[in-house]
């Protein structure tokens, strides 16, 4: 997995609660059996008009949001579907770090897999990035912000830092982008251990 | 004496293999259910570090979510949802995997399979790459919906990394009345508890009501609890569970002992969860949900909210923006909104019991003029079962599709969808936007609503219904 440390990236500024993964990925293109290729169809039915030229309406498609790889959404991100695809197709597009004033529990564990953080702010916070971010739209300036996961730290060039929380052993993993599996599997003989306890054939760790 | 714990704990603190420092526990999985969406990546991972499965036997698989419901005889048309499916199969051969495969007589949705087969029991924590995998916890397992990389550590450790979750009573007194189902029960708590009221949380539903539902409706009300954002649900197990269990498939051969076991896992009296809520099974009439998420949701003697008489900015957007999707005015009686479509079907309402439900409402009627019906049942075993007591034909004779057992358009994956503007009657459990085909409109409801609504072309209230 690729390391994150610290990011510094346009924003998108996304004003929608709940966002659900059906959106951000929809089902037609959940076929595919790779990890890969899915940023072509993030947000597809917002994202392109049903002649296939991109909407634009939609806040992806703003010239502000072009570039951008920090997505700033409302409450409730990431709701609905387990679909890992949704993760994959922001990470694919471009996306490093996703800041919301929540968060969907799979989805926010999905985003740890795949090099990605997400951020929780107050919805106070969330709505002062908005601000922040449709003032600079406003002056035709993309809005940019860094996630510093060293610090635990948000902040922009304009005196904005607020920090936030994270699971410490997620910020390792991700800081360093370990394996997971071949973290757990050092505890080979623990599951070997629970296993013999609870009468279950023990396998060859 | 040990502190009184609740049935979260008692089977969490089982399943603790161990909690290094500095990491988050390792849990023990004792079963694993996969499906073709969101497993091939996963098995691609193992082969590519040269893993292998640690524990095949606590593995099974089958494919739902793209699987055509039309003949099984006749070849997958698309030809990406078939290398799909071919895939599960390659992948299970290879890592000798336990699958009920197409045309296998007990393939059906992962959620209505694992307990029909008895492969889901009381105690155990179960995963799967879904969601609704908090079905599962009807029977007083410990089920989570997990990601595809977490599907990966699952197969690979047969535990996976989580965080203690929070616990959460949600205590409903009293009985449901008449016409009034498990469906609109968890619709009606979902509308209170708000899409991610449930976030962090694993939902424990006690009290009379919840007491007083069959395995079936348990499993409708735990399917939902995503809907709230809870990623668990989970019910203690009753004599209801063991009489369910008993005889089934996978059932424990010393029952008698297994039931012993079982028997200890209820919460202790005294034991507390990080938060109550309490209702009354009396407060809930038939739901319909009116925008673009399940806690958007009303009784079907009320209307369509106006965004305008709401006070939150945030709160009257978001109205706005559904009702615009949905094509609804606000404060339109729900018994005035038409319907095109019915689909009844879903790991949340498609098992024998709401099959019969909807059944009895449509015998001796016709599915109105302007509206296409189908039915698919949620298993192979439903669908036998219900042949058996004549209920294709109850269906059929008033001109519903009757097909063979998936997900269907509950996600539409495969060919079942909803064509933009269309609007459905639907006993699954999500009505976001696109969520049965782009542009198409989504009202969940029962069983039995759902059926009433096919008939009458519109929404009626079900406790009104003259049964023939
Ligand atoms: S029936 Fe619907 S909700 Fe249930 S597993 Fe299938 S797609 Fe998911």
């Amino acid at each position: 997995m690729e390391p994150f440390t610290t990011h510094t990236g346009i924003v998108a500024a996304l004003d929608r609660a709940n966002v659900d993964t059906d959106q951000i990925i929809p089902k037609q293109f959940l076929k595919r059996i790779e990890r890969t290729g899915f940023g072509q169809f993030l947000f597809f039915d917002w994202r392109f008009l049903p002649d296939g030229s991109p909407n634009p309406a939609f806040e992806l498609n703003r010239p502000e949001a072009s570039g951008a790889t920090v997505l700033l959404a409302r409450r409730n991100f990431g709701c609905g579907s387990s679909r890992e695809h949704a993760p994959w197709a922001l990470a694919d597009y471009g996306f490093r770090a996703v800041i919301a004033s929540s968060f969907a529990d799979i989805f926010f564990n999905n985003c740890f897999q795949n090099g990605m953080v997400p951020v929780r702010l107050s919805e106070d916070d969330v709505a002062e990035l908005f601000r922040r971010a449709a003032v600079n739209a406003a002056a035709g300036t993309p809005y940019r912000l860094t996630v510093d996961l060293e610090a635990c730290e948000v902040r922009d060039d304009a005196g904005f830092t607020r920090s936030f929380e994270v699971d410490p052993f997620r910020r390792r993993c991700l800081l360093k982008g370990l394996d997971d599996i071949g973290l757990s599997l050092a505890h080979v003989d623990s599951i070997a251990a629970w296993e013999a306890a609870h009468g279950l054939p023990t396998v060859a760790g | 004496m040990a502190s009184p714990r609740t049935l979260l704990d008692k089977i969490w603190d089982e399943h603790v293999v161990c909690s290094p420092d500095g990491e988050l526990p390792l849990l023990y999985i004792d079963r694993h259910l996969v499906h073709e969406v969101t497993s091939p990546q996963a098995f691609e991972g193992l082969r590519l570090a040269g893993r292998r499965v640690r524990r095949p036997e606590a593995t099974f698989a089958t494919p739902d979510h793209n699987v055509p419901t039309t003949d099984r005889r006749l070849p997958i048309a698309d030809a990406v949802s078939k290398q799909q499916i071919d895939t599960l199969r390659a992948n299970c051969r290879e890592f000798g995997v336990r699958l009920f495969d197409l045309g296998d007589a007990d393939q059906g949705i992962v959620h209505i399979i694992g307990p029909e087969l008895g492969i889901t029991q009381p105690g155990m924590t179960i995963v799967c790459g879904d969601s609704h995998t908090a079905t599962h916890g009807a029977l007083g397992a410990l089920a989570f919906g997990i990601g595809t990389s977490e599907v990966e550590h699952v197969l690979a450790t047969q535990t996976m990394r989580q965080a203690k979750p929070k616990s959460f009573e949600v205590r409903v007194n009293g009985r449901l009345a008449a016409g009034v189902t498990a469906k609109d029960l968890v619709l009606w708590i979902i509308g209170k508890l708000s899409t991610e009221g449930g976030a962090g949380f694993v939902l424990e539903y006690t009290g009379e009501c919840i007491r007083s539902l069959g395995m079936s409706e348990r499993m409708t009300v735990c399917n939902m609890s995503i809907e709230a954002g809870a990623r668990a649900g989970m019910i203690a197990p009753d004599a209801t569970t063991f009489d369910y269990m008993r005889g089934r498939d996978f059932a424990p051969k010393d029952f008698d002992r297994a039931v012993v076991a079982w028997e200890r896992l209820p919460s202790d009296p005294g034991a507390t969860y990080d938060r109550v809520e309490i209702f009354s099974a009396d407060d809930v009439v038939p739901q319909v949900t009116w925008g673009t998420n399940p806690a958007q949701v009303v009784g079907v003697d009320g209307r369509v909210p106006d965004a305008g008489s709401l006070a939150d900015a945030g709160d009257r957007a978001s109205v706005s923006r559904a009702l615009e999707y949905m094509g609804l005015a606000g404060g339109t009686p729900i018994a005035d909104i038409a319907i095109d479509r019915v689909f009844i079907g879903s790991c949340t309402n498609a098992r024998i019991e709401d099959l019969r439900a909807a059944a009895g409402v449509v015998q001796g009627y016709r599915v109105a003029p302007t509206v296409r019906a189908m039915v698919v049942p949620g298993s192979g075993r439903v669908k036998r079962q219900a042949e058996e007591e004549g209920l294709d034909k109850v269906f059929q004779a008033a001109g519903f599709d009757w097909r063979e057992a998936g997900c269907s358009m509950c996600l539409g994956m495969n060919p079942d969808t909803l064509a933009p503007g269309e609007r459905c009657a639907s006993t699954s459990n999500r009505n976001f936007e696109g969520r049965q085909g782009k542009g198409g409109r989504t009202h969940l409801v029962s069983p039995a609503m759902a059926a009433a609504a096919a008939v009458q072309g519109h929404f009626v209230d079900i406790r009104d219904w003259e049964y023939r």
